[in-house]
């Protein structure tokens, strides 16, 4: 109880700096729309259909909703280590609630402003000429909070060990560009040399933006836009549990050694 | 509930080869307030950290609360308020989210926590800026939204880092009236840490520390008579001859220093006229103070405690080198 109130509190602190602060949602529009609208439709004309008539675009769509939900859950460990630099971690680590449910709040409060950022690209759906049913959406959100949760727990594990804002950014920007361009969200993994198939395999975001494409383009898993991984066709529900495992382990992890620091 | 609220015994810390807390005991009574005194990097703060349960002592025990700070950290948590010497605001929050913020991790009863919170605020005469982002406060106003936050959960100690560092003389008078109300309303115990001597003299206890080690502990007054002798400092025509005469005369060995003569007489008052009356060399201007907590740490240590001030550099850095750690 005492535990659930922690996480609630740390999550409910998140959202309400989100709120005061919702100016930079412009901000995190603009990137994605960018890519979409400027890049995809550029190169649009020189890209082979994928079949059953998606265009690059459209392609692309899916891509950038795990894009935004990937860059943004990811980052959003910042405020751990700005939360360090400005003294109120102190605050929060002294405080009657155990570590672990401040790293669980943490997670969850990166995972909820990523989801609303997704969400608010999965409106410009209609704009590329793909229409979204209730269903669809339904399981849309699910996915996406799951791939945020995972990389807000891995961005949340890295900012408990990075001591100043400068050094998380620059570490973060080294994973996260690889990361993106290694999930599938510019071109399909089908046709890439053995060794960035291999890295795009180890990458967990890949696992999510797939997923995330499959049902935006009602794909099957053993479609050009599906994952083999040693020879098993991962279907939906691999993807969420191999996800899922991930994120239990990063936010364990994050658990643990936000629990070992004096 | 004991005589003691706050029970540390043979406590010890060390960061590698440095020793912070060199195998410190004390107890603290309730409703006391005691000061830590020392200079900057005697082992004040690392001595709070362990006590607030931020860092665990290398070896040795305390307890706060009747709680042990290493096996039930959650529970002496729930007993303190802490006001670092650092600020601990979120910035980007206004002052009444910062503190229904802290209501809610230290589970104030929901009944009461507005209620709670207009109190404290008032208190702290902040109530009117509440809804002002903690970003645009002036250094004085985020201290005592820290203090207003301290107090928020009712704790048995509050303990004070530096409290009124860096602020005006104007805005510490203000803090310290507030924390004197406070423990008479509430009968609250505070531990304070400072280097400044006329904050140190408004506890009830002093507590002096250098290079992790207890040198004293006493009420000031009681320290002070460690001096036990009141300070004359006279400029004269001539200081050499001065000395010379001072030493033939009293059989007292007097400083010299950049004020002229410095030298220990028991009871001055009474010194003094007879002094002045019989002195051969020709005095420019006398002055008579008692002994100071400056003095006492002097006496006990051979160094002044401002000395290191003048090194806040060295200073800065070996406390930036434990912030590192935590």
């Amino acid at each position: 109880m005492n535990n659930l109130r922690g996480v609630y509190t740390i999550w409910y602190r998140d959202i309400l700096r989100f709120w005061r602060d919702r100016i930079r949602l412009i901000g995190a529009f603009f990137f994605p729309l960018l890519f979409l609208f400027v890049f995809g439709s550029g190169l649009s004309s020189r890209m082979a259909l994928f079949g059953s008539g998606i265009n690059f675009v459209q392609f692309m769509f899916p891509g950038i909703i795990g894009m935004t939900v990937l860059m943004s859950s990811f980052m959003a460990g910042v405020s751990v280590v700005w939360d360090r630099e400005f003294g109120f971690l102190k605050e929060v680590l002294v405080a009657p609630i155990s570590r672990a449910s401040v790293a669980g709040g943490k997670t969850l409060g990166a995972a909820t402003v990523a989801l609303i950022q997704g969400t608010v690209i999965l409106l410009f759906a209609p704009l590329v000429g793909i229409s979204l049913s209730p269903q669809m959406v339904l399981v849309l959100l699910p996915l996406m909070f799951l791939l945020a949760a995972a990389m807000g727990s891995f961005g949340i594990l890295l900012a408990t060990r990075i001591r100043t804002v400068e050094a998380f950014q620059a570490v973060m920007q080294m994973l996260t560009f690889p990361m993106v361009f290694l999930s599938g969200v510019f071109f399909s993994l089908q046709d890439v040399p053995t060794w960035m198939s291999v890295l795009a395999k180890i990458n967990p975001a890949t696992y999510g933006i797939a997923t995330i494409r499959q049902v935006v383009l009602e794909a099957p898993p053993d479609s050009p836009f599906g994952i083999n991984l040693l020879g098993h066709t991962m279907s939906l529900w691999n993807n969420v549990a191999l996800l899922a495992v991930f994120g239990t382990a990063m936010t364990l992890l994050a658990m643990r050694s936000l629990g070992s620091q004096e | 509930m004991n005589d003691y609220i706050i029970k540390v015994e043979n406590l010890v810390k060390k960061f590698g080869q440095l020793v912070a807390v060199d195998n410190i005991s004390f107890s603290v009574a309730p409703g006391e307030i005691f000061g830590f005194l020392g200079p900057n990097g005697a082992g004040k703060t690392t001595t709070i950290n362990i006590l607030c349960t931020l860092s665990k002592p290398t070896s040795g025990r305390a307890m706060v609360n009747g709680y042990d700070v290493v096996r039930q950290q959650s529970q002496v948590r729930q007993s303190i308020g802490l006001v670092f010497q650092d600020p601990s605001l979120d910035e980007r929050l206004s002052g009444l989210q910062n503190l229904r913020f802290h209501a809610l991790v230290y589970h104030v009863p929901a009944s009461v926590r507005e209620q709670r919170i207009e109190q404290v605020l008032k208190m702290m005469e902040l109530w009117d800026k509440r809804h002002i982002v903690v970003r645009n406060y002036s250094g004085g106003m985020k201290r005592r939204l820290e203090l207003a936050r301290g107090l928020l959960h009712h704790p048995k100690v509050l303990f004070l880092d530096e409290p009124t560092l860096g602020l005006d003389p104007q805005t510490r008078n203000r803090i310290w009236e507030y924390i004197l109300e406070l423990r008479r309303r509430e009968g609250t115990t505070i531990f304070l840490t400072t280097h400044y001597m006329d904050e140190a003299d408004k506890a009830d206890r002093i507590a002096i520390i250098d290079h992790g080690k207890l040198v004293a502990m006493d009420t000031s007054e009681r320290l002070k008579k460690i001096v036990g002798k009141d300070i004359i400092s006279v400029r004269t025509s001539d200081d050499k001859r001065a000395v010379e005469e001072i030493r033939l005369r009293y059989q007292i060995k007097a400083r010299r220093d950049s004020n002229g003569l410095t030298f220990e007489v028991v009871s001055g008052e009474k010194f003094l006229p007879t002094f002045i009356k019989e002195f051969g060399t020709k005095i420019l201007s006398v002055n008579l103070r008692s002994p100071s907590l400056d003095d006492v740490f002097l006496k006990l240590t051979g160094r002044e405690i401002r000395e290191e001030t003048g090194d806040a550099f060295k200073a800065m850095f070996r406390r930036h080198g434990r912030r590192m750690r935590r």
